[in-house]
């Protein structure tokens, strides 16, 4: 049951994302028409505070619960697919309102909406495994 | 305890955030959560149609708890910890919305015109169901969501982060201001 603390971080998180209304859909509209800060406040925040710590890691200042070095995993390069991936995602983002780490959340206050939401993104996800060989970089 | 029962500021959701993203670094794995749509894929099965799906899941068995924790947290949340979902918006966001048809702008967290009875109707649960398809194969195209990209991948530094989340944008803006307003 070592695990068990990401079930407890998990609970943390989506209060987080809750309290701080980072899950409306109301948020992102306002945000992706420029029409408030606090979208903007809540993920620049929460940016630069990571960034600070990505170099205590980078540092080995603060190791794991271990005592291992913490190396985040370099992301997979390629401009066409963060380029064009992150337009489709943004599109799904923009309309529904729910990014992934929402879409688990909202399953809390909006049952079979979010449901739905998830088999989408479940059937987007499966798509892409058909088809990701064929696609460019 | 009324401190809780209101709605937070940014600057102790981002910092929260942040604490986040630290715990699950300290707990020695990536912190991240649109990878669990593909494990949930090879949980269902699909190994048997694409050697992309071929995995170990139990792997991932600590995302799965997190994702497990991030659903009960949504049901705390929305039981216990938001007496009033009202978003106090711009007021120009909400008079657009009124403009669209919106009912009820912005006194919950989500329109009933996308999360309410509509999502029963065809248009409604096509509606859902697509922007649900797009957000699970551009986050597995772009490798990464918000969490992933925007909050991990910037705060590191990585190029490939910084060109999806302007994909991230280029799509919600095309959403917002172009879509919704036909759609609705």
């Amino acid at each position: 049951m070592k695990n068990i603390k990401f079930l407890i971080l998990g609970i943390f998180f989506a209060i987080v994302l809750s309290k701080s209304q980072a899950i409306s859909w109301y948020r992102f509209y306002e945000m992706f028409k420029f029409q408030s800060f606090h979208m903007y406040g809540i993920i620049g925040g929460a940016v630069v505070i990571s960034a600070i710590i990505m170099q205590l890691f980078k540092n080995g200042k603060i190791k794991d619960i271990n005592g291992n070095k913490i190396v985040p995993k370099p992301k997979k390069k390629g401009f066409i697919s963060t380029i064009f991936g992150g337009t489709l995602f943004g599109l799904g983002w923009g309309i529904s309102g729910a990014c992934a780490a929402p879409i688990f959340v909202i399953l809390g206050f909006k049952l079979i909406p979010a449901l739905i939401l998830l088999i989408g993104a479940l059937l987007g996800a499966f798509f892409y495994g058909l088809i990701s060989k064929k696609l460019p970089n | 305890m009324d401190f809780i029962l209101q709605p937070w500021p940014w600057f102790i959701g981002g910092p929260l955030i942040a604490l986040s993203l630290f715990l699950y670094f300290y707990f020695g794995q990536n912190f991240g959560a649109s990878t669990n749509f593909e494990t949930l894929c090879t949980m269902a099965g699909a190994g048997k149609f694409s050697d992309y799906f071929k995995k170990d899941w139990k792997q991932r068995d600590f995302a799965l708890l997190f994702v497990v924790g991030l659903i009960i947290g949504g049901f705390i949340s929305s039981t216990y910890l938001i007496p009033n979902q009202h978003v106090a918006l711009n007021p120009k966001t909400v008079q657009e919305l009124t403009d669209l048809g919106f009912a009820n702008t912005a006194n919950q967290y989500f329109p009933d015109e996308i999360f309410g009875k509509n999502a029963f109707s065809l248009k409604g649960f096509l509606i859902l169901l697509f922007s649900g398809v797009l957000v699970g194969f551009g986050t597995r195209y772009a490798g990464g969501c918000t969490s992933g990209h925007a909050i991990t991948g910037l705060s590191n530094l990585e190029i490939p982060s910084l060109l999806a989340v302007i994909g991230f944008f280029i799509g919600g803006i095309i959403a917002t201001w172009f879509i919704i307003p036909i759609l609705f």
